[in-house]
């Protein structure tokens, strides 16, 4: 082999291993900071099951937000027109949390309770993240059965 | 009647903009004087026109003209002046069009600037530029149209975005739509190339300054997103790897590789192809930038209304734009490569390596964000990537950019070995060794912010031994070309910008607590005590806001007022308070009345304390600065007696194939 050649079979070498390293990283990154969104009625059915963590989307039940008295401990249930999940979030919530809108919580299951460790709130009056939208259409849903008709069926 | 004018100046825009995408093309192609002189000036009327037509949309936002759907969206009677000249570009429509009128500038620019350059290769340029402008044109006028009546006229209008009504959103935008739009000289310029092909590499020495103002225009737009989202969104964050900050941050991934790629075949002319492809990269992410942001294809923070015939536009346009450019690219980049070969260690090797990681991490950055889209697509249920997945492997990808980065300028072009490389190895080293052994005395052995001193030493220590150098080798006045001080301003701030990220990750005190009125909390060796709550009025809106007096070792330091502002149809915004310092920033937000009903009650705060966040910002404006110094150089504005015989290259075959550098 002369030499450059061997230079280029060098090149190559380190190149394609270089490539292997990188795909290798990545491929390791995104599976463990993969996050999947489920509705409450799809955490009920157990779908969730084999995530540690996931983020829950849902609207935020009327009268169903209670702050603790002495932290910033907030609790509140996000409810779909089939399912209620209650939500245990220590901190401070966004500008536009209230009740009967969207949210996005992110977080894991500890018990029967799901525990935000961040919280997003849809961002104006006409809005609802896409992706939410089409997660509750699937429950044939819109906001009103989601504030309304699943109350009841709330603990 | 205005809003009309304003539509019609549009259309006849749109009509003068065909003319100049086509005609100098074929005028270019078919050696016609005649058609390639179309050019200049149906930019100028273009632009004339799309200006007329953005001030007539101004114009309908001072004068509270409801009748137009976009300003009764986007404006009410509260609204202040230069919020409402702010709010023309506030949404969709609007910004469209200041893309389209930042594009118009560019070229009339290059209209003028460009007077030296081959008559067929400055048509060709133009004529793309004017096709870039069709598509942008016929989007707004077909789907987007800022002109649309609202009939009958509200009597007053929705509101502006209140997250957008902070003085950094007046700039934010302008200011990245210019980086966008910028690396549309450098893609016209490598079309142009390939339409003719051939490349000369005082074309490319054409085409750099325009690079270089774009990056340091898209830097500039970064810093100030960046720095309006630490004060505006209440979280005291200021990256977030949210999908719209990443589609601003790959085209400057890729725009930082472009320049360093443009200076290699300017001088030595190699690496041509590599330039050409980088540049068709960089616009074709300004564009999936543009698109990611106003379409709403992403669920972001920033995304607005989404409509299905825009999307299917914006996917249009982009395989056009991309699968053309590319297309044409392996048609025809055989024709224009050429080079000098280059040792392994050489200044080429080194800029090579860091192009390489700048464009792996722009892929890497764009996986993260389009891999909701692709999950979704392949019935992988809703995905998102998390901030970890960047935040792992970003740092992982500049860690060699970093190590490379004082060396480049030692390197010579070419050749391989130097002796100064090792003097110069060892400086920075022991320099970078023995700050961080004393910077780990006072960052209580913080591994991250001991890192952060010893990159940003390596790095600084590297500049500062080229100033130097530079300072007892050359004689008085050559001693810095504006090309090599821009060059060593940016990488000035890379050291700068290392120190704030660094130590402000590792060393910052966030802690949101409750707070009942006389509380005291300590942070950072600050006592911050909350005293309640007051109702304040602003123009257009109405505000809780806080007391919080910051006191040092028992002396008054500084109050604070953060504020929760309502605007109307109540929106609720929050407004921090932040006490810069070069060392560090105070940072108080309020989060919620702990019961809703009491305002006077305990509240939720966030209470920051942030270490040298500011650098952040710094190392950011050392860059810009170093990419508008650069643009400067004078080099870029020398007339070559051989750019301006007319017509000699009309034929491909004519043109040199290895004009040397």
């Amino acid at each position: 082999m002369n030499p450059t050649r061997q230079r280029r079979l060098i090149l190559v070498v380190l190149i394609l291993a270089a490539v292997a390293v990188a795909v290798g990283l990545t491929v390791f990154a995104l599976s463990r900071n993969m996050n999947y969104l489920f509705t409450p009625s799809q955490v009920e059915a157990g779908k969730a099951h084999e995530y540690r963590t996931f983020r829950l989307g849902g609207m935020v039940k009327a009268g169903s937000i209670r702050h603790d008295a002495h932290s910033l401990m907030v609790h509140f249930t996000v409810v779909d027109a089939g399912g209620a999940m209650p939500v245990d979030y220590d901190g401070i919530l966004p500008d536009l949390f209230r009740a009967n809108q969207a949210v996005i919580a992110t977080g894991h299951m500890d018990g029967s309770h799901f525990v935000a460790t961040q919280v997003l709130a849809k961002h104006d009056a006409t809005y609802m993240p896409q992706e939410l939208k089409d997660a509750m259409a699937k429950a044939h849903a819109g906001k009103h059965i989601a504030g309304s008709a699943a109350m009841e069926k709330t603990p | 009647m205005t809003p009309e004018l304003g539509q019609l100046a549009l259309i006849l825009a749109l009509l003068l903009a065909l003319a100049q995408g086509i005609l100098p093309l074929i005028g270019a192609w078919r050696g016609s004087r005649a058609l390639m002189a179309v050019a200049r000036p149906a930019a100028a009327g273009q632009a004339v026109f799309v200006a007329l037509s953005f001030l007539i949309l101004v114009w309908a936002f001072l004068h509270f003209d409801f009748s137009v759907r976009y300003v009764a969206e986007n404006s009410n009677l509260e609204l202040p002046w230069y919020y409402r000249i702010a709010a023309t570009w506030g949404a969709h429509e609007g910004s469209l069009l200041l893309w389209i009128l930042i594009l118009n500038l560019w070229t009339v620019a290059l209209a003028i600037f460009g007077r030296n350059l081959p008559e067929a290769f400055a048509a060709r340029v133009l004529g793309v530029m004017g096709l870039i402008s069709v598509g942008f044109l016929s989007f707004t006028l077909f789907t987007s149209d800022p002109f649309a009546r609202l009939l009958p006229s509200p009597m007053n209008g929705a509101d502006l975005n209140p997250v957008l009504q902070d003085p950094g959103m007046t700039f934010h935008p302008p200011m990245l739509y210019m980086g966008y739009v910028g690396f549309s000289v450098a893609f016209a310029f490598a079309i142009a190339a390939l339409l003719g092909g051939s490349m000369e590499p005082s074309w490319v020495r054409q085409a750099r300054p325009w690079t270089n103002a774009a990056w340091g225009f898209l830097s500039c737009g970064i810093v100030a997103g960046s720095w309006w989202a630490y004060s505006e969104l209440g979280w005291g964050g200021w990256w977030f790897w949210d999908p719209v900050e990443n589609a601003s941050f790959m085209p400057w991934l890729v725009g930082t590789a472009l320049i360093h790629a443009q200076a290699i075949t300017e001088k030595r002319g190699s690496l041509r192809a590599w330039t050409i492809l980088l540049s068709i990269f960089a616009f074709s992410l300004s564009l999936l930038g543009t698109f990611l942001v106003r379409s709403g294809l992403l669920t972001s923070v920033h995304a607005f209304a989404s409509d299905p015939r825009r999307g299917l536009y914006i996917l249009c346009y982009l395989a056009v734009v991309v699968g053309g450019s590319l297309l044409l690219y392996a048609l025809r980049a055989p024709k224009v490569m050429g080079g000098k070969p280059f040792a392994v260690v050489s200044r080429e090797t080194a800029m090579l390596i860091g192009n390489l990681m700048f464009t792996v991490a722009a892929a890497m950055v764009m996986l993260g964000t389009l891999f909701p889209l692709i999950g979704d697509a392949l019935h992988m249920g809703r995905i998102s990537v998390g901030p970890p997945y960047f935040g792992l492997l970003f740092p992982l990808l500049m860690t060699p950019v970093v190590l490379l980065l004082p060396l480049g300028p030692y390197l010579r072009w070419g050749k391989g070995g130097s002796g100064l490389l090792k003097g110069v190895l060892l400086r920075c080293g022991i320099a970078a060794v023995a700050c961080a052994l004393v910077a780990a005395f006072f960052v209580h052995g913080r591994p991250r912010a001991i890192m952060g001193v010893a990159a940003a030493v390596w790095v600084a220590a590297g500049v500062v031994l080229y100033v130097i150098r530079r300072w007892r080798e050359m004689p008085r006045g050559r001693r810095y070309p504006a090309e090599m001080a821009g060059m060593l301003l940016a990488h000035f701030g890379v050291a700068v910008f290392l120190i704030g990220v660094l130590l402000s990750e590792s060393l910052s005190v966030t802690r949101d607590v409750r707070m009942s009125p006389g509380d005291v909390q300590t942070i950072g060796g600050y006592q911050f005590r909350f005293d309640g709550i007051k109702q304040t009025l602003g123009p257009n809106w109405h505000a809780e806001q806080a007391t919080v007096v910051v006191s040092r070792d028992g002396k008054p330091f500084t109050v604070m007022h953060p504020q929760k502002r309502t605007y109307p149809h109540d929106q609720v915004q929050t407004e921090s308070a932040v006490d810069p310092g070069i060392t560090r920033d105070l940072y108080v937000a309020l989060g919620e009345p702990m019961d809703a009903g009491n305002v006077h009650g305990a509240w939720g705060l966030r209470v920051y304390y942030k270490p040298f966040v500011r650098w952040i910002w710094g190392g950011g404006l050392f860059m810009m600065l170093g990419g508008f110094v650069a643009a400067f150089d004078r080099r870029f504005r020398y007339r070559r007696a051989t750019a301006t015989e007319p017509a000699a290259d009309t034929t491909p075959a004519a043109a040199p194939r290895e004009a040397g550098a």
